[in-house]
């Protein structure tokens, strides 16, 4: 059932194909039937909580830890019985694991040093590596000499210097401080496409999981749950889950009713004209995220509340206001006026198609 | 910051400090006064004060030997604990918790006997007619005893066996402080398992070696009990000559004199060593 290269390979086959994976440890069950297919040159990421399994994934996949069941193959060859040293896979850490009693060049360069590249050439392609990364001036400072961005940007040219089929990330930003991070997310974007390597990245920072991949792959409880681009797992989330750990959400319990072909929701005594849905009707799960909620005049408004918290981010507001419904978490861009007051009534206004309908619960 | 304010850390400090002068640097201090003072044989110790003690040690070459011969013994006892100690911390540092714990208890475990006894111990172990000799001689591999007893060799294989955990010790800090990904870093790329250790966890732990080979080297010494036991009067080191200088010739200001330049010239053993070993493994240093 797992292995079945021979019929399989070819252009049906992905670039990276993990199929059925499991990780057990004893009775701790780390990964569960785990299926993941990633194109050339494509940049996924595997987002989930901590314990969700992700890093455990990774391991397995670098060849740090050996799956209970299940294959990884990378470009038709099954890694398997490939110990991790053999596998020629760059991966950067999440303590970036330079090495401490080597310069910036001798850490790049050690990859190349253990497949006997002739000296020359090592030094060619370890400048073209710090060049990538804009570190060519620091070649001969140590590691506790840089700063937490430029370690960072050294670990990744030691990974790419070795030109790996596949990058993995293991969480690589989550050491640095939050403006130093936005700037080597597009950073690390602008080298990976500039060297092209397929990349998996391992992250729970949704935000950082958006702004740099191709495809999300969410995981849960070592199960993947959603894959999709980041517009469509944040806007389409599968379940309540991805729906409040993907960015901010209103969550709500809700009852799906049909009058003809029109569909409501029904929240304590207030029907409200609810989406297109292929959900059955019964208890529901209501997501509306704050940003959809607009400010409107009293006869347009969908609802009305009074403003019991507010928080002035810069760049907007955020309000919770108690409607009929319960709190609403409102958020408004800021345009140069003073933000309500606390205890000022807010008629909101949003499209039933902003409201997103989920099954109740989070089993999948 | 106010009068009493400054006054207090000194209070508090005072009771250590006391102890400290009391027990370590007034006897120091006058056993080195007592160095410049001379010894008759029938007028004992005169109150005069000049450089013949150390005059006469350093102008004879029996000391030499004996001074010698002592850092040869502690030189040696080092390298085969860094040798010996380094890959044991590294595989107890890998080990699971449970063995761990086990394991490291019988590392230490020389510690917790009296030197004394355990030497004792060993001189059964290494005697003529010891141990090791009549087992030897029983299967037949030897007809006359190998002599172990009051040889260097003897003293250094029981200093290595007491010695041994404070290298282990040593590394182990040092292992602990490194980051365990360094080794998976290497590993990815491409590194066998040897390769690892001797170029990615070796060159960390060299804090750790340098520590412990400091504790080491300067222990084996000044090391008394076990030089006593098993080196006899034959065997003699430097702290077994200042014993003798003061508790059979009576000669104290010379006893006095051997002592100091023993302190100095291991002092002096340390500080280099440690500056070689901290500029040639620079990058690992804080």
């Amino acid at each position: 059932m797992m292995d079945q290269p021979a019929f399989n390979h070819g252009q049906t086959m992905a670039f990276l194909e993990l199929q059925a994976l499991n990780k057990r440890y004893n009775a701790v069950v780390a990964v569960e039937d785990f299926n993941l297919s990633i194109q050339r040159g494509e940049f996924v990421s595997l987002l989930g909580p901590s314990g969700c399994g992700k890093t455990t994934t990774l391991q397995m996949i670098a060849g740090f830890t050996q799956p209970t069941s299940g294959s990884i193959m990378l470009n038709g060859r099954d890694l398997g019985a490939i110990p991790a040293r053999k596998r020629g896979l760059g991966i950067v850490f999440q303590t970036y694991a330079l090495f401490p009693h080597m310069t910036v060049e001798q850490n790049v360069g050690f990859g190349l040093e253990m497949r006997n590249v002739p000296s020359h050439e090592r030094r060619r392609r370890v400048s073209d590596a710090l060049d990538l990364v804009h570190l060519s001036h620091l070649g001969d400072r140590f590691p506790r000499h840089m700063s937490g961005g430029q370690r960072q940007r050294v670990a990744l040219a030691r990974a790419l210097v070795i030109e790996p089929e596949l990058l993995l990330l293991d969480e690589p930003l989550s050491n640095l401080d939050a403006k130093l991070r936005e700037e080597m997310q597009l950073e690390l974007r602008r080298i990976q496409q500039e060297a092209g390597v397929t990349t998996l990245l391992v992250t729970h920072d949704q935000s950082e999981a958006m702004a740099l991949s191709d495809r999300v792959a969410v995981m849960q409880s070592g199960r993947l749950i959603q894959e999709d681009s980041p517009f469509d797992v944040y806007e389409k989330p599968a379940t309540s889950f991805i729906s409040t750990f993907l960015g901010k959400t209103n969550s709500l319990p809700a009852l799906l009713e049909r009058a003809g072909k029109r569909t409501q929701i029904v929240i304590d005594d207030v029907r409200l004209a609810g989406p297109q849905t292929v959900l059955a009707n019964g208890p529901v799960e209501l997501s509306l995220r704050p940003e959809r909620i607009e400010l409107t005049d009293i006869d347009k408004a969908t609802l009305s509340g009074d403003v019991i918290e507010r928080v002035f981010l810069g760049d907007h507001w955020l309000f919770r206001v108690e409607t009929p419904i319960g709190k609403l978490l409102v958020m408004q861009r800021n345009l140069g006026r003073r933000g309500a007051e606390i205890g000022e009534r807010l008629h909101l206004f949003w499209e039933p198609e902003a409201m997103r309908l989920l099954p109740r619960g989070d089993v999948s | 910051m106010t009068a009493s304010g400054r006054t207090t850390p000194w209070l508090l400090s005072a009771p250590a400090l006391a102890l400290f002068a009391a027990l370590l640097l007034t006897p120091l201090a006058m056993t080195f006064l007592l160095s410049f003072n001379s010894f008759s044989f029938y007028g004992g110790i005169e109150n005069t004060f000049g450089p013949e003690n150390y005059i006469e040690v350093l102008s004879d070459l029996y000391f030499y030997e004996i001074f010698g011969r002592t850092f040869l013994i502690a030189f040696i006892t080092t390298a085969i604990c860094a040798v010996l100690g380094l890959p044991e911390a590294y595989i107890l540092f890998r080990m699971k918790p449970a063995w761990r714990s086990f394991m490291l208890l019988v590392v230490l475990g020389p510690l917790l006997i009296s030197v004394v006894v355990r030497t004792l111990g060993w001189a059964i172990l290494l005697g003529n007619k010891g141990v090791i000799n009549e087992f030897l001689r029983d299967i037949g591999l030897i007809t006359s005893p190998i002599r172990m007893m009051y040889t260097s060799t003897g003293i250094v294989v029981a200093l290595v066996h007491v010695m041994i955990p404070f290298m282990i010790l040593a590394v182990w800090a040092a292992l602990q402080r490194q980051d365990p990904a360094t080794e998976r870093a290497a590993e990815s790329l491409g590194a066998a398992p040897l390769t690892v250790f001797m170029r990615i966890v070796l060159p960390q732990a060299m804090p750790g070696v340098l520590s412990g080979s400091l504790i080491v080297f300067s222990l084996s010494a000044s090391a008394f009990a076990t030089p006593a036991v098993l080196g006899g009067r034959r065997i003699k080191v430097v702290s077994t000559t200042v014993y003798d200088e003061f508790l059979n010739t009576l000669n104290w200001p010379l006893g006095a004199a051997i002592a100091m330049l023993l302190l100095v010239s291991v002092l002096t053993i340390m500080i280099a060593w440690n500056k070689l070993v901290e500029r040639r493994y620079s990058g690992v240093f804080e």
